[in-house]
């Protein structure tokens, strides 16, 4: 089991590192320097402006030097200005003492060129903010696809399996944009509509309410749902074919004991690994949603941090970004083999 | 003039469709009489939820085929007097026509532009589809059968990938910056090789004891396949048939790319359950070489799976690439596809919802049918 464990984190961080090493080179790319450049610098500067400006902070050092730099495996870029201050990676407003390394492993995530702060303060701040709309979406999407799935896999083939997977079908095709704007459009649309809630949940960045924060959840839960409850049904489905099953049914224990007590918890070791797996892919959800209903949380740092070109945020947003997806990989699997004694890890 | 009514709008939509339903009705009524010679596709419509799946998939694409008949104005055309006017809205000027959907925010009729829209979806999605199962297969099948170190690096390569949040990938790959880099052209230079590769091996096993046939396959796909390549990748077609735009491309690529990891997956998992059958060991018997066996022996049945993934994997790119218009990196700024319509009206949204929502409702059916498609594809599969 430590074996395992120990391969699996050794793997999950070279998979980081060529991750973080292709965001790196992509932002790192002429043009978005350039860009970067003109956005930071002045919009009319010339190209040996641009030069200049780029080489008096370091980036024009080899690719493979400056992605050290922000590992902090090598030393950071110190530049003296002709009146005698002194620029460099490691230079922060207010702090005399200059360090030779400030990376990653320092614990320095860097320093935003959009947000003009440090990269992990924002990041944890958004976060927070993202985790909120993400517990609340669980807290929706999981018992209701489970339920969903529950009730349709139990009966397979009757007209309730029929409804509901021809409705968990029609979650899966709706994808948060399209669902996004038909709730607004039904719930919140000044024109027409209910006027139950608020289509912009910017106010939920304070505090949380129902009509603020009811849209983005059910937007998102309701993309979600679809996939966990069709694998919750097919699970449930072939439990219930299972010999143990007919055995208690011809032992006349009634159905909904069989469902609750025998069938369940057999049913649920599936889905357990699919909800995992789920988590990664709720992100481009999270950014969707973020943009949809103007709330500032990870997914909108993740749209500031790629249309600003800013290097560090985007590789702290990536870093998180990979880093859940490994994880849950991780979970999924460990807790697999905890819900199910019957594999184990070699 | 007045506006029409919601019932003259649902009559003035149903009569622009005419080609579409007797293009239906002639279809189905045919693969009805067939049906029992059809094979797979003749069993679906056993099933009602195959059925649904299947309308809804042939009305979205006999509206691509048909849009020029369907269309009741120029979908990049402005006509003054009409930004944002509600649905069923007469044309100021031209007695007797109607802005059926009303229009959006530059004045442009968006009936027809959902019409148009769906001709561009449904041009990109199975192409990249395609290439994506292309290049899946071509890898997958080498991966699975003959495992070892090839698996191992393809599998870590295929993993790494599929670690990555496909918006940030998105947002990195898909931007004019990279375009100037011309990274997209190296990627696609990459991925349109597999194709060529495919077909080349495919005929190459079959028929390399009829030296004159498989020379005379070989050749043509060369020629086909590099010219067509030279144009699509490079943009260096001699004769100017085969182009892509350069935006197009940089979204083909993208999206081919973030896919083929996917079905490479599938692939190599199939191929690994199907190296142990029987009919396998037999042809390794005979003395078949390894692609042979994987092309014309694994490939052939592990179809069932990789058709219903074909269509599921068809509706994901229409969200994909309806995800890559909401966030403005769509095809291009004028394209009536469906994100772009989607991200333009919702700004709007709390005022005027005839924007958004036409469009919203189009993609949502049209993966919905797909979605069906396959559900049902399946069920008939299990069957037999």
């Amino acid at each position: 089991m430590w074996i395992f464990i120990v391969k699996r984190t050794g793997m999950m961080v070279l998979t980081a590192l060529c991750l973080t090493f292709l965001v790196f080179f992509l932002t790192n790319l002429q043009p978005n320097l350039e860009k970067l450049a003109k956005t930071q610098g002045s919009m009319r500067m010339s190209d040996v402006q641009v030069e200049q400006w780029l080489e008096s902070r370091g980036y024009k050092q080899p690719l493979l030097v400056r992605y050290g730099e922000w590992l902090g495996v090598t030393p950071g870029f110190v530049f003296v200005r002709e009146d005698g201050k002194t620029l460099g990676r490691c230079v922060k407003p207010g702090v005399d003492l200059i360090a030779n390394y400030c990376g990653v492993l320092q614990a320095d995530m860097g320093w935003s060129t959009v947000f003009k702060d440090n990269v992990a303060s924002i990041v944890s701040k958004r976060l927070g903010l993202t985790g909120w709309l993400m517990l609340f979406v669980m807290l929706v999407m999981v018992p209701m696809a489970l339920i969903i799935g529950v009730l349709a896999g139990m009966r397979e083939g009757s007209r309730t399996d029929r409804n509901l997977s021809t409705f968990a079908i029609l979650t899966t095709a709706t994808p948060e944009y399209v669902s996004g704007v038909i709730f607004v459009v039904i719930f919140a649309s000044s024109a027409v509509g209910l006027r139950w809630f608020k289509g912009s949940s910017t106010s939920a960045m304070d505090e949380i309410t129902i009509a603020n924060f009811t849209l983005p959840v059910m937007t998102m839960a309701f993309y979600g749902m679809g996939y966990i409850a069709r694998m919750t049904r097919a699970s449930m489905a072939e439990v219930m074919t299972a010999q143990y099953i007919r055995t208690a049914r011809l032992k006349g224990v009634s159905f909904s004991n069989i469902v609750l007590k025998h069938a369940l918890r057999n049913a649920l070791i599936a889905p357990f690994t699919v909800i995992m797996l789920q988590i990664p892919w709720l992100l481009t959800g999270v950014v969707i949603v973020e943009t949809l209903f103007n709330y500032k949380g990870f997914g909108w740092l993740l749209v500031q941090a790629a249309s600003n070109n800013d290097i560090d945020l985007l590789l702290a947003c990536s870093m998180v970004a990979v880093f859940v997806v490994l994880i849950t990989q991780l979970i999924s699997d460990i807790g697999y083999v905890f819900l199910n004694p019957r594999i184990r890890i070699n | 003039m007045e506006a029409l009514t919601a019932l003259q709008i649902t009559i003035g939509i149903f009569t622009q469709l005419i080609p579409v339903w007797v293009a239906m009705g002639i279809i189905l009524s045919i693969s009805a009489y067939y049906r029992q010679r059809l094979g797979l596709y003749g069993h679906l419509f056993d099933s009602r939820v195959g059925t649904l799946g299947l309308l809804l998939v042939l009305f979205w694409v006999l509206t691509a085929i048909l849009a020029d008949l369907i269309i009741t104005h120029d979908p990049l055309a402005q006509i003054s007097g009409m930004k944002n006017k509600g649905i069923g809205f007469p044309v100021r000027g031209v007695e007797g026509t109607f802005y059926l959907l009303g229009g959006d925010n530059l004045a442009r009729d968006i009936f027809s532009r959902v019409v148009m829209g769906c001709r561009t979806v449904l041009t990109i999605a199975p192409a990249a589809t395609v290439f994506a199962f292309m290049v899946g297969i071509t890898l997958g099948l080498p991966a699975g059968y003959r495992s070892g170190k090839l698996d191992t690096i393809l599998s870590f390569l295929s993993n790494l990938v599929l670690a990555f949040p496909v918006i940030l990938l998105f947002f990195l790959l898909v931007t004019p910056e990279i375009r100037s880099t011309g990274v997209p052209i190296y990627l696609a230079a990459v991925l349109f090789v597999f194709p060529i590769i495919l077909f080349v091996v495919l005929f190459q096993s079959r028929f390399y004891t009829q030296p004159v046939k498989r020379n005379i396959y070989v050749a043509i796909t060369l020629v086909l396949g590099f010219w067509a390549y030279s144009g699509l990748a490079f943009n260096m077609d001699p004769l100017g048939v085969f182009y892509m735009e350069p935006n197009l491309l940089n979204i083909f690529v993208a999206v081919v790319f973030v896919n083929s990891p996917t079905v490479f997956r599938i692939v190599r998992g199939l191929t690994l359950d199907i190296k142990t059958r029987d009919y396998v060991a037999a042809a390794e018997t005979r003395g078949e070489g390894p692609w042979y066996i994987m092309l014309w022996e694994i490939l052939p049945n592990a179809r069932g799976p990789l058709i219903v993934d074909f269509c599921l994997r068809i509706g994901y790119i229409t969200i994909l690439l309806g995800t890559l218009g909401f966030f403005g990196l769509g095809v291009s700024p004028e394209s009536p596809d469906w994100g772009m319509t989607i991200n333009e009206g919702r700004k709007l949204l709390s005022i005027y919802p005839h924007l958004a929502i036409p469009p919203a409702l189009a993609l949502m059916s049209l993966v919905l049918g797909l979605n069906l498609l396959a559900d049902g594809l399946r069920e008939q599969s299990l069957k037999d």
